[in-house]
């Protein structure tokens, strides 16, 4: 089509530039890639969100950028060797990533771990989740733009993990348990050390509270935003303190006994009633305050004794099927153990909270804001590792 | 309007946190010790090692890398026949690859393996990270003495041999 | 004090003025980036920021600044070059028409224009136009969400800005900044006069919903939505890298620096110090002194407000300047208006 008359010229394109501009205007639909790099994302998932103008249609995590393939690693390991792999499935809470395989095996073994091996594996367990949730408390505030508690979770966290340094040997990957007990005992003076720790983790609980907890900004930005129902945590497999959030009254040390002894502590399970990123961020913080006092009641009551039942030095575990799930600082991880008799498991599986933690994101971010986003990922804290493996 | 005492208190907790004194530790003017069963780097006794290669089966990611040869020595006493004995050539480890889990140093059976928390090896190259076995055994300097138990063990600590 | 003894033409005096403001921004930014944001921050954070470059890390903004100055320019493929290149310094230009306007001593002004906060407040709403265009000419989601947020963000509290100086300027008289001045230091509070009649205790909510205003004027914590850090990645700024960066952070800086300094004139007392005239000429040489210590003790504020809240949602913080900041200014007119009539 020619345009000979430099005015029809004139008023065609600006016809087209009309046109132009009301496609561009057009605000649904707009493809947000909060890409693997991103500050938010704890680590490097993708989710794939599609606003319209400010609030969220649909969002779409997508994991898998750090799958480092534990499940076949763990077919050609010895045991020994996949209890130090299998530290750095969760690395913030590490030990705890060690307890439920070793209970798994132990009981394919038909193996108790003595007493006091069981009381150090509980005192090293709650410890780890001191250590991975008194990082959570600073980090919320760091996506929500509290830059300073960060700072002072990391500063209160060293001592934590100088402790843990200090009986085992590594501040992140411990690699102290075993088949049958734990490698060491502790060394002198550890039991005082701890229970100062304990009192100053108090302290830095209390200074978060003020800090950010108490602070109405914080609130306002963390009520009623991201509500999930119980009936709706359930069913997507949620864990841990994203459940107890929703009002659900369920802790695995609590309710399913294993190697731990749990059941032998004076302890409260806390939950919330609304289901919202406030509450889990009041969850969490209850949780470590809880596993304070729970260490102080197992420093006093540690018993004497030995530290590693009778095992054999090459370890051959018998054929079977066990699966053993505890309460890890994340959620609920288990594994699965599938062995054939051999030195190394045949296949085990790991089921790990975070992977169904941010199932739910997909239903829990429709219509929500973009800064909102940010709100509910960071408090339904998932670590990628946990999610990829 | 959101009430004021949340937010002034936490306007005071910043403020008192900014008049008490500092937590850091300005390495490397000032180096903080580590613990001593910090995992910092593995010793070698020469002499108690047999070359059995257990440590270098069970490493997870294969970092070790013995050689050694068998040769006869002569026998305790007169008239007995020539004793088999392993000597070893070559113990490398990689710590490129190292993983610091400590298997090896657990597994051995004669005590030839100790950590020592020496944590200041950092090399431009890679290829320096392998520390061969006259560089191991000058890290058993370093190898502190095992400490002491907690009240209510039946474990002694060991001795390192010197 | 030298204007007295040397009589220049107007074009030396100008480019002397000229020169000391263009010095003064990097400077505003460099004193007030070192003592707020790399030690006081460090220090409520329980650590000691930088301590290598420099005795005690002083010359560590200086580094920054040659980092910067080395870096390769970048333009992003689909930007828009000339608007790319110009958003920053358009943002400077409104920094650099605060200094203008403002006092450090009975006669160490660039010019004592009759309308000066009035002045000041029209030339900061440039730096909106500046923001816009770099979100708009990034060619990214984030920085267009950046600056659309920026936007709505900085009209939205110039209104609390503006209304909480109208009731200083109701109390002293006059839209002169140095007329504002001398109103304080020859009021006085129900006749008690030594200390003059700082604003900040008659306009005290003024004062703080004038440190709001400005909060979110500078896009700093609690308003920073706009450069948002962990969400959008630096918002309109994503795309700038090396000096162009440079431009927006002593922009930032440099606009803080003026802020305070309007707010201590606004409510300090600005240069004047108790116990001497407006007219002495000894102030020529105290007043910066003092002016420089209102202007820390100001920025001390905005800095500790800065890093110790999370950040407001975008609506969150529309609601806060319109439904909170807006009609208390006025109430704070209304009551100032009327006991200006009273007493």
């Amino acid at each position: 089509m020619t345009v000979v008359d430099p005015q029809q010229r004139a008023y065609v394109a600006s016809q087209a530039a009309d046109a132009r501009v009301n496609v561009e205007l057009e605000t649904g639909g707009m493809t947000l890639n909060m890409g693997p790099q991103h500050p938010a994302t704890h680590g490097t998932l993708r989710i794939v969100v599609r606003l319209d103008g400010e609030q969220v249609v649909e969002a779409e995590p997508i994991a898998g950028y750090m799958h480092r393939g534990y499940e076949k690693l763990c077919e050609v390991r010895t045991y020994p060797q996949v209890t130090t792999l299998v530290n750095r499935i969760d690395w913030l809470g590490s030990f705890a990533n060690e307890v439920p395989f070793i209970l798994a095996a132990e009981r394919l073994m038909e193996v108790e771990a003595p007493p006091r091996a069981q009381w150090i594996r509980t005192i090293l367990f709650e410890m780890s989740r001191i250590a991975n949730i008194s990082l959570f408390l600073g980090d919320m505030g760091a996506q929500l733009g509290a830059i300073t508690p960060v700072f002072f979770a990391f500063r209160d966290r060293e001592r934590a993990l100088n402790l843990i340094e200090s009986a085992t040997g590594g501040r992140f990957h411990p690699n102290f348990d075993r088949i049958g007990g734990i490698k060491d005992d502790l060394p002198a003076g550890w039991v005082e050390d701890c229970k100062d720790v304990m009192g100053r983790m108090r302290d830095f609980c209390d200074q978060i509270e003020t800090l950010l907890m108490g602070n109405e900004i914080f609130a306002s930005r963390c009520r009623g935003v991201g509500v999930i129902p119980a009936d709706v945590a359930l069913s997507y497999g949620l864990s841990g303190a994203n459940l107890r959030a929703s009002g659900v009254d369920w802790d695995l040390r609590r309710d399913v006994p294993c190697g731990l002894v749990f059941d032998q502590l004076d302890w409260k399970v806390w939950t919330h009633p609304d289901g919202d990123s406030f509450a889990r961020y009041w969850v969490r913080l209850q949780e470590v305050r809880e596993s304070t006092k729970m260490i102080d009641q197992l420093l006093d009551g540690l018993p004497a004794g030995p530290i590693m039942a009778k095992v054999p030095r090459i370890i051959k575990v018998p054929a079977g099927e066990a699966y053993v799930e505890t309460e890890n600082p994340l959620g609920a991880m288990g594994y699965y153990v599938v062995s054939k008799g051999d030195l190394v498991p045949f296949r085990v599986k790991i089921r790990t909270p975070s992977f169904n933690n941010i199932s739910i994101v997909p239903w829990v971010m429709k219509g929500v804001y973009v800064p909102d986003v940010i709100t509910i990922l960071a408090s339904l804290y998932f670590i990628l590792g946990d999610i990829d493996r | 309007m959101p009430q004021l005492p949340g937010l002034v208190k936490g306007l005071g907790v910043t403020f008192r946190t900014m008049l008490k004194p500092n937590v850091t530790v300005q390495y490397p003017h000032v180096k903080e010790e580590p613990t001593p069963r910090a995992r910092g780097v593995i010793a070698l006794k020469e002499e108690n090692c047999t070359a059995c290669m257990l440590c270098a089966r069970e490493c997870p990611d294969w970092c070790i890398y013995i050689e050694g040869h068998k040769y006869l020595a002569p026998p305790r006493r007169e008239g007995g026949s020539p004793r088999q004995k392993n000597a070893l050539d070559r113990f490398d480890i990689d710590y490129a690859l190292c993983m610091y889990c400590g298997i090896c140093v657990e597994v051995c059976p004669f005590e030839a393996l100790f950590w020592s928390p020496e944590f200041e090896y950092g090399e431009h190259r890679i290829a320096d990270l392998l520390h061969d076995k006259e560089r191991l055994g000058e890290w058993m300097k370093t190898v502190p003495d095992f400490e002491a138990y907690e009240a209510g063990s039946e474990m002694k600590p060991k001795k390192v041999p010197r | 004090m030298l204007l007295h003894a040397v009589q220049l033409a107007y074009w030396q005096e100008t480019t002397i003025k000229v020169v000391v403001i263009l010095g003064m921004i990097p400077a505003g930014a460099l004193i007030l980036g070192y003592v707020f944001l790399m030690k006081m921050m460090s220090f409520m954070q329980s650590r000691l920021g930088p301590m290598e470059a420099g005795p005690y890390g002083t010359l560590q903004l200086v580094a920054d600044g040659l980092k910067f100055l080395q870096k390769e320019d970048i333009f992003p493929e689909k930007a828009d070059r000339w608007v790319f290149a110009l958003a920053p310094l358009v943002v400077l230009i409104s920094t650099f028409l605060l200094f203008v306007v403002l006092p450090v001593g009975p006669d160490l002004i660039v010019e004592d224009l009759d309308t000066g906060i009035f002045f000041a407040l029209a030339v900061s709403s440039i730096s909106v136009i500046g923001v816009l265009m770099a979100g708009w000419s990034s060619a990214n989601k984030y920085a267009l969400l950046g600056g659309l947020r920026a936007a709505g963000q900085l009209i939205a509290y110039e209104l609390p800005l503006l209304l909480a100086v109208v009731g200083v300027v109701i109390q002293a008289g006059t839209l002169s900044m140095q007329g504002i001045v001398v109103a304080q230091a020859e009021g006085s509070i129900f006749g008690f006069d030594a200390i003059g009649s700082p604003y900040i205790i008659t306009q005290f909510f003024g004062f703080l919903i004038f440190l709001a205003a400005v909060q979110a004027e500078l896009t700093q914590p609690p308003f920073d939505m706009p450069v948002a850090e962990s969400e959008i990645v630096g918002g309109y700024q994503v795309e700038y890298t090396g000096f162009r960066f440079l431009l927006f952070f002593m922009g930032e800086f440099g606009t803080a620096f003026a802020f305070a300094g309007i707010a201590s004139v606004l409510f300090l007392g600005g240069w004047w110090v108790p116990g001497f005239e407006p007219t002495d000429n000894i102030l020529n040489w105290l007043g910066p002194i003092a002016m420089f210590g209102k202007v820390m003790f100001v920025a001390f504020l905005i800095f500790w407000v800065r890093f110790t809240y999370p950040r407001f949602r975008e609506d969150q913080l529309q609601a806060f300047a319109w439904k909170v900041l807006i009609p208390l200014s006025l109430l704070n007119i209304l009551a100032t208006a009327v006991l200006k009539v009273a007493f």
